[in-house]
């Protein structure tokens, strides 16, 4: 198909998990790659040496400041493609990548990770670790109708993302503690259970009805804040929820 | 306004024709025998709840280990639990009044409880959560799809568990294990206590205990649910049962076809739609004030707005 968007995958200082989340939609991604996604790079899928131009990269992982090639290589990615997407908690809010210290082989003085937001502009965040198969899946799908769609398809696109949009340009961090700052502390939460349910490492409970996070075992992912309905809540995309879904299964059949 | 109930494709009156339910049942018994009947025909295979600490003792795995552990819950402080049998749908029927994280068990029903189609009660907020993370599956790798039912109840607000002990033991002068019913109704506060006792508090009392987190919700009706059901604007014993979603629509069609329900049509009853509709206006208007309040919380500086 001609009206394909193409698309690269950019592996920085990751653990491959967003990959095969991305691997994980099995038919799905097919149907993907058949119909609306030429992928054009990514590291064992795509035969090719250098970033060539895209219309999207998904990047997964952090930028290790200390290596080179990685700031090279996060530096084209800005430059060769229109819209990058952050991929995942590292790429996103620099997730378990914040706890390196170095001193591992064979480069121990790779030491120092930075979320891809605090190196170049980020148009888009899927956050989470890792990301689920739905929401990357959601995103590129919603990517091509943005690209590719008729008027309306374009309009509830720019909808959908907007809420991932807002969340790149928000900041390079979000952990439990965003929770506190931007929901708790400012009289929005209301105990639904969302955290919890999001937090990979269950490090939220709840006590008399309201989170409580160890924030020791609070890995930076961004899952419990994305996930919070008071964090953010787009009237305009979230009551249409059947609708959507229904296209997006659609698309995918 | 003409938004305040939300998309509908139809309205009613309605009570279970289950007389033994009705008596656990806050009002007409909609939300227990809707998930007793989708238990039944496999519609779904459990159902998110909030259940007391009597159930989770009985049936701990039932349950997420919380912290302060099971025998330390108080009475009248729900916890959510995953319930498969009519029994224990039963155990959990009534209403609460205070906070129960019921989302917070969504991901887990379809892990260790192993649930491929999962029902869910909640509240209007709990909905707007279960469609969010439908929508944008964040950390809910797999659940958008198992969720099967999911069933909103009407709220004005919600309180902290430490409020209701302060309406029930000061306000009401009970004891909180001697209560056997609470209840807002017709512009009260109602505490049934177990030796027949009621006390009634006016609703005013109550404004300053509310959880702050609802002041800024601007849903009354649960928009976001597949059916949603409360007591106002139908008589006493009956609830007004929205249907919203396709599959709402066949979940209800197939329990009134198996005469699950009693039914009268909405217009037909007292007080009616227009009570639920006066409500609803009510919160959306006062709570819309409290976010313009926001804008200019502070002195140049704005508390969040969470709305996009």
């Amino acid at each position: 198909m001609v009206d394909k968007i193409t698309v690269g995958h950019i592996h920085m200082s990751g653990c491959t998990g967003c990959l095969v989340s991305l691997a994980d939609n099995y038919g799905g991604l097919l149907t993907i790659l058949d119909r609306y996604a030429d992928l054009v790079y990514g590291l064992t899928l795509a035969d090719v040496r250098h970033i060539p131009k895209m219309d999207v990269a998904l990047v997964e992982g952090s930028v290790c400041i200390n290596d080179k090639l990685s700031v090279e290589e996060i530096k084209q990615t800005r430059e060769k493609a229109a819209v990058v997407v952050a991929v995942g908690g590292c790429a996103c809010y620099g997730n378990i990548t914040r706890f390196a210290r170095g001193g591992q082989q064979n480069q121990p003085a790779h030491e120092a990770y930075l979320p891809v937001g605090d190196i170049i502009k980020v148009d888009v965040y899927i956050p989470g670790c890792a990301p689920t198969p739905q929401q990357i899946r959601n995103v590129c799908v919603m990517a091509y109708l943005l690209l590719k769609g008729t008027k309306e398809q374009k309009e509830l696109a720019t909808n959908y993302l907007k809420p991932l949009m807002m969340a790149a340009q928000r900041g390079t961090t979000a952990c439990f503690c965003d929770l506190m700052t931007e929901v708790i502390n400012q009289g929005l939460c209301m105990g639904c259970g969302s955290c919890a349910s999001a937090c990979p490492v269950r490090a939220i409970t709840h006590e008399y009805g309201k989170p409580q996070g160890v924030r020791d075992l609070c890995i930076k992912c961004g899952a419990c804040y994305n996930q919070c309905p008071r964090s953010w809540f787009s009237f305009d995309v979230v009551p249409a929820y059947e609708a959507i879904n229904e296209a997006i299964m659609a698309a995918l059949q | 306004m003409g938004t305040e109930l939300g998309n509908y494709k139809t309205c009613v009156s309605a009570r279970s024709t289950n007389k033994k339910l009705l008596k656990h049942s806050q009002d007409g018994g909609i939300v227990t025998h809707l998930f007793a009947f989708a238990l039944d025909e496999g519609i779904i295979d459990g159902a998110i709840v909030a259940v007391s600490k009597e159930f989770a003792l009985k049936n701990p795995s039932k349950c997420m280990a919380f912290n302060p552990t099971l025998d330390d819950l108080e009475p009248w402080r729900p916890i959510p639990a995953i319930v498969s049998t009519k029994a224990e749908l039963l155990a959990a029927a009534g209403t609460k009044y205070n906070i129960c994280p019921n989302v917070s068990l969504i991901k887990e029903a379809t892990r260790s409880f192993g649930l491929d189609k999962v029902g869910i009660v909640g509240t209007p907020c709990q909905m707007q959560a279960v469609r969010k993370l439908q929508l944008y599956p964040i950390g809910a790798r797999d659940v958008g799809a198992s969720i099967a039912l999911a069933v909103g109840i009407f709220c004005m607000e919600n309180f902290p568990y430490q409020s209701i002990v302060q309406l029930v033991e000061d306000h009401a002068a009970m004891k909180m294990e001697a209560v056997k019913k609470m209840e807002i109704g017709k512009g009260k506060f109602w505490v049934y206590g177990k030796r027949g006792q009621i006390v009634q508090l006016p609703l005013k009392v109550t404004h300053k205990y509310e959880q702050p987190g609802c002041h800024v919700c601007l849903d009354y009706v649960a928009n976001l649910a597949d059916i949603s059901t409360g007591s106002v604007g139908s008589p006493d014993g009956w609830s007004t049962v929205f249907v919203r979603s396709k599959i709402g629509d066949s979940v209800w069609a197939k329990a009134v076809a198996a005469g699950a329900f009693e039914i009268q049509p909405i217009d037909k009853v007292k007080p009616g739609l227009e009570l639920v509709s006066k409500l609803a206006n009510e919160k959306i208007t006062k709570n819309r004030a409290t976010l313009e309040e926001r804008k200019t919380f502070g002195v140049g500086k704005a508390l969040r707005n969470p709305y996009i």
